[in-house]
């Protein structure tokens, strides 16, 4: 059900499903997946008879296929699996395969709201992408690095724009890659692309490039920037302004360029993962300020704190909070937000979530095999055997905890003020 | 003749170990400065423990795999550095004149036992100059700068030997003497000789790499 | 006597060097020398007081014993000391012998260390020489093809993304054949293991895939193998010297098992891949450790085998030799942990080769030599003839190693001198023993 204004946000606990356990015709079960608004927990099974199907809380789709992988909701609550059917693949939206269906179809991909659902397809030995099952109108040699915008009405993809011969220097200098939006080539061909991006309006595309061995740029909708640098990291469009903000290397050192020009002098060992508010006046990246210690830098200053690796950035709509997490040897993980340490340490973390509003902050967190929720700091009461990463209801008041307690699936909405 | 020993145990004597200490020390100083600047992803492993790990197993005579590997070398240089360092600071003549500039005086080594440790210096130097005249391996790699190394190595105990058995001209000998040791010193910092300052530091970095990344030991 | 006696002729080279100006040269030398070298090739360069003794370390100057301009210090002489003293003027001609001997002539194996009193890291100094290879375009053609894949598909044999999937799904479909129910879990977020091979498993080892999934299966691992980019953790930009790349690789590799919420990655039997995540790829990218721990297929293995997860069905008949990869030995000392997984499986005696361990010589096939492809194919046999009567003398039928290049090497040694023996993975006889599922 969507959006979340819809679901339902009356305190408590529901059992949605009282017992994973697998039905008779299943041979096996794979890991389950939980639904955005908590109603549904869906696995693959395989079947006795052989092939596999879904089950959404227990029940299995009707149909069946040859094989399945890939399960995944949908934003808006649809569950889709890249499946095989007569030896052709496709992807089977709530239990029905799209009508189209290709030599191969991998890497599902979502609009923001989960109306569009897109996919990497392979037919013919031509690659592109498909949206709700529709094919690009022009398929290209290779396909890699899908991207689809916001709104879901536009998907690109670096794309090679002619063979090559094997070891063919000549040909590959030549700059045989380009980007293809909605399966129109950019006019420019490039050495190489890496992570074509969109605006997010889902007019523009950004993609780093490199037009020779040696020097990386920056191109918007195929044109370059006027500098190269010594290296570039993904970049990003600022939603206010609309420019576009990247790391780049100079000299051996990493800082941060909007349009071109400097904003973030490079003085980092590495700056990379930026994140932009909404409104555009903040930016903060991953940042090492020395070799082998990394923080978070906002707009340029970098926090006090430090640990040897630093991930899972995240920055609120407006800026007034920043999270992350950092961690010594994957181990000992902990939660940054605003430049301090939250308490406690954990085995693994995952990315923290940021309420609309802004206020609330809440982690998803694993220690000695059991998971929680950490809360604007402080540590939710109870464990799980998993939880899934919370969402926070739109008046940020409320948070959907989603979790299996031993084999029962829970759906836990919590006030925020007493979680 | 007064005057020029006077001028090369006197100012030349300053100017030559002024060279020598300032000279190591600005090296020394000026490589930390590059390495924390330009080497800094191999600077954040220097470990003091597998350092002197390093460099003990290295100073073990045949420890080391490539002391093993070519055990006439190993005998010559580790005679010739034990009676380079040894001989200079306590032969009796040396420290004689440590006494009469600054009243500072210490244990000696008996004439004849130094004067068998030139001779092992100069054997070695001898074997030195043959393995870069006779073995290939060494042959092709040999530059100018190489044997300028062994010759300012030599001179002063070739020099000092000949003085002290008063071969040729006992007065003339010992001022020869005198600056083929100041040369020595001053050279320390700016020819191959300046291995003598950096390569303990060569040593404790590749130790720490092989002790902190690499988990193997390097000897 | 030198490399410009030797000149083989590379598509790739020559294309690179018929760009060159003398002008060109001595701008990129410098930019990489001032801009990217400083105490490390300072004090290398000044201190080698040119003794000699590294070359009884490396298995080209052992094989060539009538020819010093293949010791460790001899390549030196012949390329960077060139490159110092005379401040990059070098001609075009130069820069073809200088890539022909850093590229193929040392595999960077860095047995030289053990050599050298002070330490001198002729591998390092090789690297280099690479790096203003590479800024000077002039790479050898196989290499600089396998480092265009790299940077257009993020893995080393043009493998393209539906490849990948359908290889893996296509060998978890043999394998259920022989073990029901088996599974390679594709992208199952906070796995134990995040299994990360190199691209010529699924092109044309794919019985490595399948041993793999077969050990991880009895084993019962939760496992997980990525279903997009990120999965191949080779890295030959590490040794064509486009540094940029290797780090841009080793992102992709980490980032993909951190988005995945692995505890730890666990590495298919490959020695160079290893190298570029502990040791280079990091520390290019700021990272002084990996920042998703890394576990060799070895150290993997005899966590197993400490655990109790791998039950033999039977014994591999001995005896065996082991031929000990340098990035995993010398480069990280999993030697032990070889010996103890093979004697495990083994039934009968591991016949050392002499020396060995973190002494052992090179396969030759190493640090990219053996990518630089067909036209130095005889520089490498040739060049470790030392390898052929090291194996030779173990008169042993099976050698085991735990690396795709000492596969590569060994295998082409072993026919050279026809040596009748058979090359194996720990997971060749791993799955071959185990106790598997009963027909």
């Amino acid at each position: 059900m969507h959006p979340p204004t819809l679901w339902n946000w009356e305190p408590g606990q529901r059992v949605i499903l009282s017992s994973m356990k697998a039905p008779e015709a299943s041979a096996w079960v794979e890991e389950p997946y939980a639904s955005p608004d908590g109603e549904s927990l869906a696995a693959l099974t395989t079947l006795t008879e052989g092939g596999c199907t879904a089950l959404v809380n227990g029940e299995p789709w009707e149909n069946t296929f040859e094989k399945g992988w890939h399960l995944r909701f949908s934003p808006d609550g649809r569950l889709t699996a890249v499946v095989q059917q007569d030896g052709m693949w496709t992807l089977a939206v709530d239990g029905e395969a799209w009508e189209e269906s290709y030599d191969y179809l991998w890497g599902t991909q979502f609009s923001t709201e989960g109306d569009v659902i897109a996919a990497c397809i392979q037919n013919g030995g031509e690659y592109g992408l498909c949206l709700e099952g529709t094919p690009w109108e022009t398929l290209f040699e290779n396909a890699n690095q899908p991207t689809l915008s916001a709104d879901g009405q536009s998907s690109a993809a670096v794309v090679q724009l002619a063979s090559l011969k094997p070891a063919d220097l000549d040909g590959f200098a030549a700059g045989v890659f380009g980007v293809a939006v909605d399966g129109q080539a950019w006019d420019a061909n490039f050495l190489n692309v890496w992570t074509p991006t969109f605006d997010p309006a889902g007019k523009r595309v950004a993609a780093q490039v490199r037009t020779t061995l040696y020097d990386y740029s920056i191109a918007v909708d195929g044109q370059k920037w006027a500098n190269d640098y010594g290296c570039v990291w993904e970049p990003r469009f600022n939603p206010a302004s609309g420019s576009v903000v990247a790391p780049v290397r100079v000299a051996g050192a990493w800082g941060l360029a909007q349009d071109d020009q400097i904003i973030w002098e490079p003085k980092f060992a590495q700056c990379w993962q930026q994140v932009i508010s909404q409104d555009g006046k903040n930016i903060a990246a991953i940042v090492a300020p020395q070799f082998g210690t990394f923080t978070v830098a906002v707009n340029g200053k970098p926090w006090g704190i430090t640990l040897p690796v630093v991930t899972d950035l995240v920055i609120g709509r407006q800026g007034e909070v920043v999270a992350a997490l950092g961690n010594t040897d994957n181990r000992d993980w902990r939660i940054m937000v605003d430049g301090k340490f939250w308490d406690g340490s954990w085995d693994m973390a995952w990315q923290p979530v940021i309420s609309a509003n802004g206020g609330h902050v809440a982690v998803k967190v694993e220690k000695a095999g059991r998971q929680t929720l950490v809360v604007n700091g402080r540590v939710y009461p109870r464990e799980f055997t998993k939880v899934w990463e919370p969402t926070f209801s739109p008046d940020g008041t409320k948070m959907l905890i989603r979790a299996l307690d031993k084999d029962a699936f829970l759906r836990i909405v919590a006030e925020v003020g007493r979680a | 003749m007064n005057a020029a020993y006077e001028f090369v145990t006197g100012p030349l004597a300053w100017f030559a170990w002024g060279i020598f200490i300032l000279g190591a020390a600005w090296r020394l100083y000026s490589m930390y400065q590059l390495a924390k600047k330009k080497d800094a992803s191999s600077w954040a492993f220097m470990d003091l423990g597998f350092s002197l790990r390093s460099i003990v197993n290295w100073l073990i005579p045949f420890n080391a795999l490539g002391w093993r590997k070519s055990p006439v070398m190993t005998v010559a240089t580790f005679a010739f550095h034990i009676c380079l360092i040894l001989v200079p600071v306590f032969l009796v003549a040396h420290v004689v004149l440590w006494t009469e500039f600054f009243g500072i005086s210490y244990a000696t080594l008996p004439d004849s036992v130094a004067d068998a440790m030139t001779l092992v210096v100069l054997a070695a130097c001898l074997i030195f100059a043959g393995r870069r005249l006779t073995q290939k391996e060494v042959a092709y790699i040999t530059t100018g700068k190489d044997w300028l190394a062994l010759v300012i190595v030599t001179l002063p105990f070739l020099t000092g030997f000949l003085a002290y058995h008063q071969i040729f001209d006992y007065q003339v000998m010992i001022i020869a003497h005198i600056v083929a040791g100041e040369i020595m010193l001053a050279a320390i910092p700016f020819t191959r000789l300046s291995h003598m300052v950096f390569a303990a530091f060569t040593r404790a970095y590749m130790g720490s790499e092989f002790g902190g990344v690499r988990h193997a030991r390097d000897w | 006597m030198g490399i410009t006696e030797r000149l083989i002729e590379d598509v790739g080279i020559r294309r690179g060097v018929s760009r060159l100006t003398p002008e060109k040269i001595e701008k990129i030398v410098n930019a990489v020398l001032k801009g990217e070298t400083g105490a490390r090739l300072k004090t290398y360069a000044e201190t080698c007081m040119r003794c000699g003794l590294c070359a009884e370390a490396c298995h080209f100057a052992l094989s060539h014993p009538d020819d010093p301009s293949y010791t460790p210090a001899g390549k030196v002489h012949q390329t960077m000391s060139v490159l110092l003293d005379k401040k990059g003027r070098v001609d075009p001609d130069f820069v073809y012998g200088m890539a022909q001997l850093a590229y193929t002539e040392c595999n960077l194996c860095r047995r030289c260390v053990h050599l050298c009193p002070i330490g001198i890291d002729t591998a390092y100094i090789m690297s280099t020489v690479r790096r203003i290879c590479h800024k000077l375009g002039v790479t050898p053609q196989y290499m600089q093809d396998t480092a265009h894949s790299h940077a257009s598909t993020f893995n080393q044999m043009w493998v393209k993304d539906d490849e990948w999937t359908d290889s893996l799904i296509w060998q978890e479909d043999e394998a259920r054949e022989e073990f029901p129910g088996l599974r390679i879990p594709l992208d199952k977020e906070g796995s134990d293991i995040y299994y990360s091979v190199i691209a010529p498993e699924p092109k044309f080892r794919t019985q490595l895939i399948y041993q793999a999934a077969a050990i991880m299966h009895m084993a019962g691992v939760d496992w997980t193998m990525p279903a997009s980019t990120g999965w191949d953790n080779s890295d030959m930009c590490m040794f064509s010297g486009d540094f940029e790349m290797m780090g841009r690789l080793k992102r992709q590799h980490f980032e993909s098992a951190q988005k995945l919420k692995v505890k730890r990655i666990v590495m298919g039997e490959c020695g160079h891949a290893f190298r570029s995540v502990y040791d280079t790829g990091n520390r290019w990218l700021g990272w002084r450790h990996h920042p998703v721990p890394v576990i060799h297929a070895v150290e993997f293995y005899w966590e197993l085998i400490q655990e109790g997860r791998i039950k033999l069905a039977k014994k591999f008949p001995g005896p065996v030799t082991i031929q000990d990869p340098c990035n995993i030995v010398r480069g990280r000392g999993l030697q032990e942990k070889l010996r103890e997984v093979t004697r495990f499986l083994v039934d009968g005696d591991i016949i050392e080769m002499h020396p060995n361990r973190e002494h052992n010589f090179c396969c030759a096939a190493g640090g990219g030599v053996i990518n630089c492809g067909p036209p130095f194919k005889n520089v490498r046999v040739d060049g470790n003839t030392v390898k052929a009567e090291q194996l030779r003398a173990t008169g042993v039928k099976t050698v085991i190693t735990p690396c795709h290049n000492c596969h590569g090497g060994l295998h082409d040694i072993i026919h050279h001198h026809k040596l009748g023996m058979d090359l194996k993975f720990l997971s060749d006889i791993i799955y071959e023993c185990m106790e598997k599922p009963e027909a």
